[in-house]
Protein backbone atom coordinates (compact mmCIF):
# COMPACT_ATOMS: atom_id res chain seq x y z
CA UNK A 1 0.00 0.00 0.00
CA UNK A 2 1.05 3.53 -0.86
CA UNK A 3 0.38 6.36 1.38
CA UNK A 4 0.78 9.93 0.75
CA UNK A 5 0.70 12.08 3.54
CA UNK A 6 0.39 15.82 2.74
CA UNK A 7 2.26 18.06 4.95
CA UNK A 8 2.87 21.58 5.17
CA UNK A 9 6.08 23.60 6.26
CA UNK A 10 5.88 25.95 9.19
CA UNK A 11 7.88 28.70 10.71
CA UNK A 12 8.92 27.07 13.96
CA UNK A 13 6.83 28.04 17.31
CA UNK A 14 9.35 28.75 19.40
CA UNK A 15 10.88 31.34 17.13
CA UNK A 16 7.36 33.18 16.54
CA UNK A 17 4.74 33.29 13.79
CA UNK A 18 4.00 36.62 12.43
CA UNK A 19 3.13 38.55 8.91
CA UNK A 20 5.19 40.41 7.04
CA UNK A 21 3.48 43.67 7.21
CA UNK A 22 5.20 44.17 3.48
CA UNK A 23 3.64 41.08 1.85
CA UNK A 24 0.81 40.29 4.33
CA UNK A 25 1.45 37.00 4.22
CA UNK A 26 3.05 34.96 6.79
CA UNK A 27 7.02 35.79 7.10
CA UNK A 28 8.61 32.23 6.52
CA UNK A 29 12.53 33.53 6.88
CA UNK A 30 13.02 31.57 10.06
CA UNK A 31 13.54 28.25 10.72
CA UNK A 32 11.01 25.85 9.24
CA UNK A 33 9.26 22.54 10.70
CA UNK A 34 6.51 20.32 9.92
CA UNK A 35 3.32 21.65 11.21
CA UNK A 36 2.45 19.81 14.60
CA UNK A 37 -1.19 18.70 13.29
CA UNK A 38 0.72 16.97 10.39
CA UNK A 39 3.09 14.52 12.24
CA UNK A 40 -0.43 12.90 13.49
CA UNK A 41 -1.25 12.05 9.71
CA UNK A 42 2.57 10.94 9.36
CA UNK A 43 2.29 8.91 12.28
CA UNK A 44 -0.92 7.07 10.95
CA UNK A 45 0.67 6.62 7.94
CA UNK A 46 3.36 4.83 9.47
CA UNK A 47 1.29 2.38 11.44
CA UNK A 48 -0.66 1.63 8.61
CA UNK A 49 2.43 0.60 6.69
CA UNK A 50 3.35 -1.25 9.47
CA UNK A 51 -0.10 -3.07 9.90
CA UNK A 52 0.11 -4.23 6.22
CA UNK A 53 4.05 -4.91 6.85
CA UNK A 54 4.65 -3.85 3.51
CA UNK A 55 4.28 0.07 1.84
CA UNK A 56 5.72 3.41 1.11
CA UNK A 57 4.90 6.59 2.78
CA UNK A 58 5.93 9.69 0.53
CA UNK A 59 5.81 13.25 2.36
CA UNK A 60 4.39 15.71 -0.32
CA UNK A 61 4.24 19.68 0.27
CA UNK A 62 4.43 23.37 -1.20
CA UNK A 63 6.83 25.74 0.31
CA UNK A 64 9.55 27.82 -0.16
CA UNK A 65 12.82 25.27 -0.81
CA UNK A 66 14.13 25.33 2.81
CA UNK A 67 10.49 24.02 3.63
CA UNK A 68 13.27 20.27 2.61
CA UNK A 69 14.57 21.02 6.09
CA UNK A 70 10.90 20.26 7.64
CA UNK A 71 10.06 17.39 5.41
CA UNK A 72 13.34 15.74 6.51
CA UNK A 73 11.89 15.96 9.87
CA UNK A 74 8.91 13.71 8.55
CA UNK A 75 11.58 11.56 6.98
CA UNK A 76 13.23 11.35 10.43
CA UNK A 77 9.95 9.35 11.58
CA UNK A 78 10.02 7.29 9.42
CA UNK A 79 8.80 7.94 5.97
CA UNK A 80 10.32 7.15 3.15
CA UNK A 81 10.66 9.64 0.49
CA UNK A 82 10.25 13.60 0.04
CA UNK A 83 8.06 15.30 -2.25
CA UNK A 84 8.57 19.22 -2.55
CA UNK A 85 6.74 21.26 -4.96
CA UNK A 86 8.98 24.53 -4.82
CA UNK A 87 8.59 27.09 -7.51
CA UNK A 88 8.99 31.10 -6.75
CA UNK A 89 5.44 31.40 -8.93
CA UNK A 90 4.02 29.53 -6.27
CA UNK A 91 4.09 32.36 -3.78
CA UNK A 92 1.02 33.81 -2.34
CA UNK A 93 -0.98 30.85 -3.49
CA UNK A 94 -4.31 30.59 -2.01
CA UNK A 95 -6.11 27.71 -1.26
CA UNK A 96 -7.22 27.18 -4.56
CA UNK A 97 -3.83 26.85 -6.21
CA UNK A 98 -2.15 24.71 -3.33
CA UNK A 99 -5.12 22.55 -3.59
CA UNK A 100 -3.94 22.49 -7.52
CA UNK A 101 -0.50 21.94 -7.28
CA UNK A 102 -0.44 19.25 -4.50
CA UNK A 103 -3.18 17.48 -6.90
CA UNK A 104 -0.50 17.28 -9.57
CA UNK A 105 2.06 15.89 -7.24
CA UNK A 106 0.02 13.29 -5.85
CA UNK A 107 -1.14 12.49 -9.23
CA UNK A 108 2.41 11.39 -9.88
CA UNK A 109 2.41 9.36 -6.82
CA UNK A 110 -1.10 7.70 -7.36
CA UNK A 111 -1.36 6.25 -3.93
CA UNK A 112 -4.06 4.12 -2.64
CA UNK A 113 -4.55 6.74 0.38
CA UNK A 114 -3.77 10.62 0.91
CA UNK A 115 -3.74 11.65 4.49
CA UNK A 116 -4.02 15.83 5.88
CA UNK A 117 -3.69 16.28 9.62
CA UNK A 118 -6.82 18.56 10.82
CA UNK A 119 -5.15 21.77 10.25
CA UNK A 120 -2.34 24.35 9.71
CA UNK A 121 -0.59 25.52 12.26
CA UNK A 122 -0.72 28.86 10.96
CA UNK A 123 -3.25 30.12 8.40
CA UNK A 124 -5.96 27.49 10.46
CA UNK A 125 -7.43 26.84 7.15
CA UNK A 126 -9.36 23.20 7.65
CA UNK A 127 -10.43 22.43 4.53
CA UNK A 128 -7.50 22.01 1.87
CA UNK A 129 -8.11 18.31 2.03
CA UNK A 130 -11.86 18.97 0.28
CA UNK A 131 -10.40 21.06 -2.53
CA UNK A 132 -7.31 18.31 -3.11
CA UNK A 133 -10.22 15.08 -3.45
CA UNK A 134 -12.06 17.00 -5.56
CA UNK A 135 -9.17 17.77 -7.80
CA UNK A 136 -8.43 14.41 -7.77
CA UNK A 137 -11.85 12.72 -7.91
CA UNK A 138 -11.75 10.83 -4.88
CA UNK A 139 -14.10 10.62 -2.24
CA UNK A 140 -13.15 12.39 1.30
CA UNK A 141 -13.79 11.76 4.67
CA UNK A 142 -12.86 14.65 7.58
CA UNK A 143 -11.98 14.75 11.47
CA UNK A 144 -11.04 10.67 11.97
CA UNK A 145 -10.22 9.96 14.69
CA UNK A 146 -9.68 6.03 14.50
CA UNK A 147 -8.77 4.51 11.20
CA UNK A 148 -8.36 0.96 9.82
CA UNK A 149 -7.71 -0.22 6.28
CA UNK A 150 -9.06 -3.72 5.41
CA UNK A 151 -8.04 -4.38 1.81
CA UNK A 152 -9.73 -2.63 -0.83
CA UNK A 153 -11.55 0.07 1.39
CA UNK A 154 -10.72 2.19 4.80
CA UNK A 155 -13.49 2.85 7.33
CA UNK A 156 -12.99 5.91 9.69
CA UNK A 157 -14.61 7.02 12.59
CA UNK A 158 -15.28 10.69 12.20
CA UNK A 159 -16.53 13.55 15.00
CA UNK A 160 -19.04 16.24 13.99
CA UNK A 161 -20.85 18.47 16.03
CA UNK A 162 -23.53 15.93 16.41
CA UNK A 163 -21.62 13.04 17.35
CA UNK A 164 -19.01 9.93 15.76
CA UNK A 165 -20.24 9.01 12.64
CA UNK A 166 -18.60 5.43 10.65
CA UNK A 167 -17.94 5.49 7.47
CA UNK A 168 -16.67 3.41 4.56
CA UNK A 169 -14.50 4.31 1.63
CA UNK A 170 -12.74 2.65 -1.36
CA UNK A 171 -9.28 3.37 -1.98
CA UNK A 172 -8.18 5.10 -3.28
CA UNK A 173 -9.44 7.84 -1.04
CA UNK A 174 -8.59 10.96 1.07
CA UNK A 175 -8.48 11.33 4.79
CA UNK A 176 -8.27 14.18 6.98
CA UNK A 177 -6.93 12.93 10.49
CA UNK A 178 -7.73 14.50 14.16
CA UNK A 179 -5.13 15.11 16.89
CA UNK A 180 -6.88 12.40 18.72
CA UNK A 181 -5.76 9.86 16.45
CA UNK A 182 -2.82 8.70 17.62
CA UNK A 183 0.62 10.25 19.72
CA UNK A 184 3.06 10.45 16.84
CA UNK A 185 6.43 9.06 17.81
CA UNK A 186 9.62 11.50 18.32
CA UNK A 187 12.02 10.85 15.41
CA UNK A 188 15.13 8.24 16.81
CA UNK A 189 18.71 9.25 16.57
CA UNK A 190 19.10 6.31 13.68
CA UNK A 191 16.41 8.00 12.01
CA UNK A 192 17.33 11.40 12.45
CA UNK A 193 21.07 10.26 10.92
CA UNK A 194 19.70 8.70 8.24
CA UNK A 195 16.64 10.92 6.76
CA UNK A 196 19.31 12.72 4.71
CA UNK A 197 19.80 9.65 2.77
CA UNK A 198 16.56 9.20 1.92
CA UNK A 199 15.02 10.30 -1.26
CA UNK A 200 14.17 13.95 -1.79
CA UNK A 201 12.46 15.26 -5.05
CA UNK A 202 11.72 18.33 -5.66
CA UNK A 203 8.92 19.52 -8.31
CA UNK A 204 8.87 22.84 -10.25
CA UNK A 205 5.48 24.48 -11.34
CA UNK A 206 5.37 22.68 -14.60
CA UNK A 207 5.55 19.24 -13.20
CA UNK A 208 2.28 19.88 -11.22
CA UNK A 209 0.44 21.07 -14.17
CA UNK A 210 1.23 24.97 -13.55
CA UNK A 211 0.28 27.90 -11.46
CA UNK A 212 -3.32 29.27 -10.71
CA UNK A 213 -3.82 32.79 -10.26
CA UNK A 214 -5.03 33.47 -6.65
CA UNK A 215 -8.71 33.84 -6.36
CA UNK A 216 -8.81 35.60 -2.91
CA UNK A 217 -6.52 38.61 -2.08
CA UNK A 218 -5.20 39.73 1.60
CA UNK A 219 -5.82 43.87 1.53
CA UNK A 220 -4.74 45.08 5.08
CA UNK A 221 -3.42 43.79 8.28
CA UNK A 222 -5.26 45.46 11.40
CA UNK A 223 -4.96 45.41 15.13
CA UNK A 224 -7.42 42.88 16.78
CA UNK A 225 -10.17 45.11 18.55
CA UNK A 226 -9.27 45.05 22.40
CA UNK A 227 -10.59 42.18 24.73
CA UNK A 228 -10.05 44.95 27.90
CA UNK A 229 -7.15 44.01 30.16
CA UNK A 230 -5.81 40.49 30.20
CA UNK A 231 -4.24 39.87 33.50
CA UNK A 232 -2.15 36.98 33.80
CA UNK A 233 -0.03 35.56 37.47
CA UNK A 234 2.46 33.03 38.19
CA UNK A 235 1.04 30.99 40.64
CA UNK A 236 3.37 31.54 43.53
CA UNK A 237 0.70 29.69 46.28
CA UNK A 238 -1.95 32.70 46.46
CA UNK A 239 -3.69 31.88 42.73
CA UNK A 240 -6.68 30.40 44.28
CA UNK A 241 -7.31 33.75 46.07
CA UNK A 242 -6.06 35.76 43.58
CA UNK A 243 -8.86 34.51 41.16
CA UNK A 244 -11.57 34.80 43.89
CA UNK A 245 -10.81 38.44 44.22
CA UNK A 246 -10.87 38.65 40.18
CA UNK A 247 -14.24 37.22 40.41
CA UNK A 248 -15.41 39.08 43.19
CA UNK A 249 -14.27 42.23 40.66
CA UNK A 250 -16.28 40.91 37.90
CA UNK A 251 -19.22 40.18 40.18
CA UNK A 252 -19.41 36.88 39.28
CA UNK A 253 -19.65 35.91 42.80
CA UNK B 1 -25.46 40.86 -4.99
CA UNK B 2 -27.18 37.24 -5.56
CA UNK B 3 -26.68 35.22 -2.36
CA UNK B 4 -26.80 31.78 -2.08
CA UNK B 5 -26.50 30.58 1.89
CA UNK B 6 -25.81 26.69 2.37
CA UNK B 7 -28.50 25.68 5.12
CA UNK B 8 -26.96 22.71 6.97
CA UNK B 9 -29.84 21.44 9.15
CA UNK B 10 -30.30 18.34 11.69
CA UNK B 11 -33.12 16.78 13.28
CA UNK B 12 -35.56 18.40 11.00
CA UNK B 13 -34.29 22.06 11.87
CA UNK B 14 -31.88 24.56 9.97
CA UNK B 15 -29.09 25.16 12.42
CA UNK B 16 -28.60 28.28 13.95
CA UNK B 17 -25.35 29.31 12.63
CA UNK B 18 -26.56 28.80 8.98
CA UNK B 19 -29.62 31.06 9.82
CA UNK B 20 -27.31 33.58 11.18
CA UNK B 21 -25.52 33.33 8.19
CA UNK B 22 -29.03 34.12 6.56
CA UNK B 23 -29.48 37.26 8.35
CA UNK B 24 -25.95 38.58 7.70
CA UNK B 25 -26.87 37.84 3.66
CA UNK B 26 -29.96 39.73 4.03
CA UNK B 27 -28.42 42.93 5.64
CA UNK B 28 -25.89 42.82 3.20
CA UNK B 29 -28.96 43.39 0.64
CA UNK B 30 -29.40 41.84 -3.12
CA UNK B 31 -31.36 39.07 -3.66
CA UNK B 32 -31.28 36.11 -1.44
CA UNK B 33 -31.94 32.38 -1.69
CA UNK B 34 -31.01 29.13 0.63
CA UNK B 35 -30.40 25.34 -0.30
CA UNK B 36 -30.85 22.55 1.67
CA UNK B 37 -30.17 19.24 0.83
CA UNK B 38 -30.87 15.72 1.91
CA UNK B 39 -34.67 14.16 2.65
CA UNK B 40 -37.69 15.77 3.83
CA UNK B 41 -35.72 19.02 3.58
CA UNK B 42 -39.17 20.96 1.96
CA UNK B 43 -40.35 20.79 5.40
CA UNK B 44 -37.42 23.02 5.81
CA UNK B 45 -38.73 26.01 3.90
CA UNK B 46 -41.02 27.64 6.06
CA UNK B 47 -38.12 28.34 8.38
CA UNK B 48 -35.46 29.51 5.58
CA UNK B 49 -38.44 32.30 4.38
CA UNK B 50 -39.21 32.77 8.27
CA UNK B 51 -35.32 34.36 8.74
CA UNK B 52 -34.88 35.86 5.17
CA UNK B 53 -34.81 33.27 2.43
CA UNK B 54 -36.69 35.02 -0.95
CA UNK B 55 -35.80 31.53 -2.68
CA UNK B 56 -35.27 28.32 -1.19
CA UNK B 57 -33.26 25.83 -3.46
CA UNK B 58 -34.81 22.01 -2.37
CA UNK B 59 -32.08 18.97 -3.20
CA UNK B 60 -34.49 16.13 -2.28
CA UNK B 61 -32.93 12.60 -3.12
CA UNK B 62 -32.21 9.84 -0.74
CA UNK B 63 -28.43 10.10 -1.76
CA UNK B 64 -27.87 13.03 0.00
CA UNK B 65 -29.42 11.84 2.87
CA UNK B 66 -26.31 11.42 5.27
CA UNK B 67 -24.44 14.67 5.96
CA UNK B 68 -21.54 13.90 3.69
CA UNK B 69 -19.79 16.86 1.64
CA UNK B 70 -19.18 15.17 -1.83
CA UNK B 71 -22.77 15.12 -3.49
CA UNK B 72 -23.74 18.70 -1.96
CA UNK B 73 -20.57 19.67 -3.81
CA UNK B 74 -22.23 18.86 -7.04
CA UNK B 75 -25.60 20.51 -6.08
CA UNK B 76 -24.25 23.60 -5.17
CA UNK B 77 -21.92 23.76 -7.83
CA UNK B 78 -24.59 23.40 -11.03
CA UNK B 79 -26.65 26.17 -8.54
CA UNK B 80 -24.24 28.25 -8.45
CA UNK B 81 -22.95 28.42 -12.17
CA UNK B 82 -26.83 27.74 -13.62
CA UNK B 83 -28.44 30.84 -11.56
CA UNK B 84 -25.54 33.08 -11.70
CA UNK B 85 -24.78 33.10 -7.64
CA UNK B 86 -21.86 35.47 -6.72
CA UNK B 87 -21.35 35.16 -3.19
CA UNK B 88 -21.82 31.71 -1.55
CA UNK B 89 -21.88 31.47 2.35
CA UNK B 90 -21.23 28.92 4.78
CA UNK B 91 -21.65 28.74 8.63
CA UNK B 92 -18.28 26.68 9.80
CA UNK B 93 -19.02 23.11 10.69
CA UNK B 94 -17.41 20.06 9.36
CA UNK B 95 -19.71 19.27 6.60
CA UNK B 96 -19.82 23.19 5.52
CA UNK B 97 -15.65 23.52 5.39
CA UNK B 98 -15.50 20.22 3.34
CA UNK B 99 -18.28 21.66 1.06
CA UNK B 100 -17.20 24.74 0.66
CA UNK B 101 -13.56 24.21 -0.10
CA UNK B 102 -14.10 21.05 -2.77
CA UNK B 103 -16.88 23.35 -4.22
CA UNK B 104 -14.02 26.34 -4.58
CA UNK B 105 -12.40 23.59 -6.20
CA UNK B 106 -14.76 22.26 -8.47
CA UNK B 107 -15.84 26.16 -9.19
CA UNK B 108 -12.58 27.67 -9.85
CA UNK B 109 -13.16 30.24 -7.34
CA UNK B 110 -11.53 31.75 -4.57
CA UNK B 111 -13.05 30.89 -0.81
CA UNK B 112 -12.26 33.02 2.42
CA UNK B 113 -12.77 30.88 5.81
CA UNK B 114 -12.99 31.88 9.14
CA UNK B 115 -14.48 35.39 8.50
CA UNK B 116 -15.93 37.26 11.37
CA UNK B 117 -17.34 39.96 9.17
CA UNK B 118 -17.94 40.59 5.59
CA UNK B 119 -19.01 44.29 3.80
CA UNK B 120 -21.47 44.52 1.06
CA UNK B 121 -17.93 46.00 -0.94
CA UNK B 122 -16.85 42.19 -0.69
CA UNK B 123 -14.44 42.68 2.11
CA UNK B 124 -14.06 39.97 4.75
CA UNK B 125 -12.50 39.99 7.60
CA UNK B 126 -10.27 37.32 8.86
CA UNK B 127 -9.12 36.87 12.19
CA UNK B 128 -4.94 35.26 11.86
CA UNK B 129 -2.32 33.61 14.30
CA UNK B 130 -4.51 33.36 17.58
CA UNK B 131 -6.41 36.33 16.73
CA UNK B 132 -3.66 38.68 17.11
CA UNK B 133 -3.98 40.48 13.76
CA UNK B 134 -7.18 40.59 11.79
CA UNK B 135 -6.81 40.41 7.90
CA UNK B 136 -8.96 42.13 5.60
CA UNK B 137 -9.56 39.58 2.64
CA UNK B 138 -11.32 40.52 -0.64
CA UNK B 139 -11.45 38.13 -4.20
CA UNK B 140 -10.29 38.62 -7.33
CA UNK B 141 -12.74 37.22 -9.45
CA UNK B 142 -16.07 35.90 -8.61
CA UNK B 143 -18.20 33.73 -7.31
CA UNK B 144 -17.24 34.66 -4.23
CA UNK B 145 -17.06 31.61 -1.19
CA UNK B 146 -16.93 32.77 2.35
CA UNK B 147 -16.83 30.15 5.37
CA UNK B 148 -17.95 32.48 8.84
CA UNK B 149 -16.28 31.23 12.17
CA UNK B 150 -18.92 29.37 14.12
CA UNK B 151 -21.65 31.53 15.99
CA UNK B 152 -20.62 34.92 14.62
CA UNK B 153 -24.15 35.92 13.52
CA UNK B 154 -27.11 35.48 15.28
CA UNK B 155 -30.28 34.40 13.39
CA UNK B 156 -32.99 37.47 12.72
CA UNK B 157 -36.48 36.08 11.93
CA UNK B 158 -38.19 38.35 8.71
CA UNK B 159 -41.13 36.87 9.06
CA UNK B 160 -40.68 36.65 5.10
CA UNK B 161 -41.50 33.59 3.35
CA UNK B 162 -39.64 31.64 0.75
CA UNK B 163 -40.46 30.50 -2.76
CA UNK B 164 -39.73 26.56 -2.90
CA UNK B 165 -37.58 25.54 -6.26
CA UNK B 166 -36.49 22.27 -7.01
CA UNK B 167 -32.78 21.91 -7.40
CA UNK B 168 -31.39 19.69 -10.03
CA UNK B 169 -29.04 16.57 -8.86
CA UNK B 170 -26.93 14.91 -10.66
CA UNK B 171 -24.03 13.48 -9.26
CA UNK B 172 -20.46 12.38 -10.12
CA UNK B 173 -19.14 9.53 -10.17
CA UNK B 174 -17.22 9.64 -6.84
CA UNK B 175 -19.43 12.08 -5.01
CA UNK B 176 -21.17 9.29 -4.02
CA UNK B 177 -18.14 6.38 -3.20
CA UNK B 178 -18.30 7.67 0.45
CA UNK B 179 -20.88 4.91 2.19
CA UNK B 180 -21.96 5.92 5.81
CA UNK B 181 -22.33 3.18 7.74
CA UNK B 182 -23.81 4.27 11.32
CA UNK B 183 -24.46 7.72 11.67
CA UNK B 184 -24.64 9.79 14.92
CA UNK B 185 -27.68 9.90 17.09
CA UNK B 186 -27.95 12.99 19.37
CA UNK B 187 -26.93 12.00 23.03
CA UNK B 188 -28.10 14.39 25.27
CA UNK B 189 -28.03 14.19 29.17
CA UNK B 190 -28.87 16.20 31.81
CA UNK B 191 -28.80 20.22 30.65
CA UNK B 192 -27.00 21.51 28.09
CA UNK B 193 -23.69 23.33 28.22
CA UNK B 194 -25.00 25.72 26.01
CA UNK B 195 -27.70 27.26 28.62
CA UNK B 196 -25.06 27.31 31.49
CA UNK B 197 -23.94 30.95 32.83
CA UNK B 198 -20.87 29.10 34.20
CA UNK B 199 -19.08 26.51 32.47
CA UNK B 200 -16.03 24.70 34.18
CA UNK B 201 -13.66 22.82 31.07
CA UNK B 202 -11.23 20.25 31.68
CA UNK B 203 -8.66 19.08 29.46
CA UNK B 204 -5.53 17.00 28.72
CA UNK B 205 -3.50 18.97 31.34
CA UNK B 206 -5.40 17.22 34.30
CA UNK B 207 -3.79 14.47 33.76
CA UNK B 208 -6.25 11.45 34.14
CA UNK B 209 -10.24 10.94 33.75
CA UNK B 210 -10.19 10.49 37.52
CA UNK B 211 -9.19 14.36 37.77
CA UNK B 212 -12.51 15.17 36.04
CA UNK B 213 -13.47 15.30 39.78
CA UNK B 214 -11.57 18.73 40.16
CA UNK B 215 -13.68 20.06 37.19
CA UNK B 216 -17.07 18.87 38.62
CA UNK B 217 -16.18 20.04 42.26
CA UNK B 218 -15.50 23.60 40.96
CA UNK B 219 -18.83 23.87 38.68
CA UNK B 220 -20.78 22.79 41.58
CA UNK B 221 -19.51 25.27 43.97
CA UNK B 222 -19.56 28.10 41.17
CA UNK B 223 -23.53 26.52 39.96
CA UNK B 224 -22.21 26.13 36.46
CA UNK B 225 -21.81 22.69 34.14
CA UNK B 226 -18.80 20.97 32.87
CA UNK B 227 -17.13 21.25 29.42
CA UNK B 228 -14.46 19.02 27.95
CA UNK B 229 -12.26 19.37 24.94
CA UNK B 230 -11.91 17.00 22.03
CA UNK B 231 -8.72 15.61 23.40
CA UNK B 232 -10.21 14.12 26.27
CA UNK B 233 -13.68 12.97 24.95
CA UNK B 234 -11.74 11.15 22.03
CA UNK B 235 -9.90 9.23 24.47
CA UNK B 236 -13.07 8.72 26.28
CA UNK B 237 -12.65 10.69 30.15
CA UNK B 238 -15.89 12.29 29.48
CA UNK B 239 -18.67 12.13 27.04
CA UNK B 240 -19.47 13.94 23.93
CA UNK B 241 -22.17 16.00 24.84
CA UNK B 242 -19.80 18.28 27.53
CA UNK B 243 -17.47 19.08 24.65
CA UNK B 244 -16.61 22.32 23.51
CA UNK B 245 -15.32 23.27 20.34
CA UNK B 246 -15.33 23.42 16.79
CA UNK B 247 -16.75 19.45 16.75
CA UNK B 248 -18.56 20.09 19.95
CA UNK B 249 -20.66 23.02 21.09
CA UNK B 250 -20.53 26.74 20.49
CA UNK B 251 -21.06 28.09 24.27
CA UNK B 252 -20.85 31.81 25.81
CA UNK B 253 -21.39 31.83 28.97
CA UNK B 254 -20.89 34.42 31.72
CA UNK B 255 -17.82 33.14 32.72
CA UNK B 256 -15.54 30.33 31.25
CA UNK B 257 -12.70 28.39 33.80
CA UNK B 258 -10.43 26.51 31.65
CA UNK B 259 -8.13 23.67 32.99
CA UNK B 260 -5.47 22.05 31.68
CA UNK B 261 -6.68 23.44 28.25
CA UNK B 262 -3.95 24.89 25.86
CA UNK B 263 -6.21 26.63 23.80
CA UNK B 264 -6.27 24.54 20.02
CA UNK B 265 -7.95 26.27 17.87
CA UNK B 266 -10.30 23.71 17.91
CA UNK B 267 -11.30 24.36 21.32
CA UNK B 268 -11.15 28.19 21.16
CA UNK B 269 -14.12 28.47 18.23
CA UNK B 270 -16.30 26.78 20.93
CA UNK B 271 -15.77 29.00 23.70
CA UNK B 272 -14.34 32.60 22.54
CA UNK B 273 -17.49 34.40 22.84
CA UNK B 274 -17.36 34.14 26.67
CA UNK B 275 -18.08 37.23 28.62
CA UNK B 276 -14.89 36.23 31.21
CA UNK B 277 -11.92 33.51 30.59
CA UNK B 278 -9.88 32.61 33.39
CA UNK B 279 -7.58 29.83 32.45
CA UNK B 280 -4.49 27.79 34.66
CA UNK B 281 -2.40 25.80 32.81
CA UNK B 282 1.19 25.13 33.42
CA UNK B 283 2.82 25.63 30.09
CA UNK B 284 3.51 29.75 30.09
CA UNK B 285 3.39 29.62 26.53
CA UNK B 286 -0.02 27.61 26.21
CA UNK B 287 -2.39 29.44 23.42
CA UNK B 288 -4.98 30.07 26.04
CA UNK B 289 -3.60 32.52 27.47
CA UNK B 290 -3.75 34.48 24.38
CA UNK B 291 -7.40 35.01 24.86
CA UNK B 292 -7.94 34.52 28.64
CA UNK B 293 -8.95 37.78 31.06
CA UNK B 294 -7.00 35.87 33.42
CA UNK B 295 -4.76 33.46 33.25
CA UNK B 296 -2.78 31.42 35.68
CA UNK B 297 0.46 29.70 35.49
CA UNK B 298 0.55 26.98 37.41
CA UNK B 299 -0.46 23.21 38.79
CA UNK B 300 -3.87 23.46 38.58
CA UNK B 301 -3.89 19.70 41.01
CA UNK B 302 -2.45 22.65 43.75
CA UNK B 303 -5.02 25.65 42.99
CA UNK B 304 -8.15 23.96 42.28
CA UNK B 305 -9.38 21.96 45.49
CA UNK B 306 -8.32 25.38 47.21
CA UNK B 307 -10.62 27.50 44.83
CA UNK B 308 -13.26 25.59 45.03
CA UNK B 309 -13.22 25.77 49.09
CA UNK B 310 -12.54 29.40 48.66
CA UNK B 311 -15.79 29.70 46.12
CA UNK B 312 -18.11 27.34 48.38
CA UNK B 313 -16.91 29.08 51.40
CA UNK B 314 -17.81 32.37 50.06
CA UNK B 315 -21.26 31.33 49.05
CA UNK B 316 -22.17 29.75 51.97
Amino acid sequence: MKIAVCVKAVPDAAAGRRLDPGTKRLDRSGEQTVSEWDTYAIEEALVLKEAAGEGEVVVVSLGPEKAIDALRKALAMGADRAVLVSDSSFEGADLLGTAKALAGALERESPDLVLFGQQSADGGGACLWAAVADNLRRPIVSQVSELSVDGSSLTGKRQTEFGYDTLRLPLPAVVAVADSINTPRYPSLKGIMGAKKKPQETLAAADVGGVDEARTTVLALNPPPARGEARRIEDDGSAADKIVEFLVERRLL
Amino acid sequence: MKTLVFLEHHDGAIQKGALGVLAKAVALGGEVAGVVAGTGVRALAEEAGSHGAATLWVAEDERLAAPLPQPRVDVLARLVRDEGYDTVLFAQSVLAADVAAALAARLDAGLNWDLVDLSAEGVGTRPALADSVYVDVGWSSGPRLAVFRAGTFDPSPTGGSAEVKDAAVELEDFSTLAEMVEQAHAEQQGPSIEEADVIVAGGRGLGEPEKFALAEELAQALGGAVGATRAVVDAGWYPYSAQVGQTGKTVSPKLYVALGISGAIQHKVGMQGSSTIVSINKDPNAPIFEFSDLGVVGDLHAIVPKLTELVRARRS
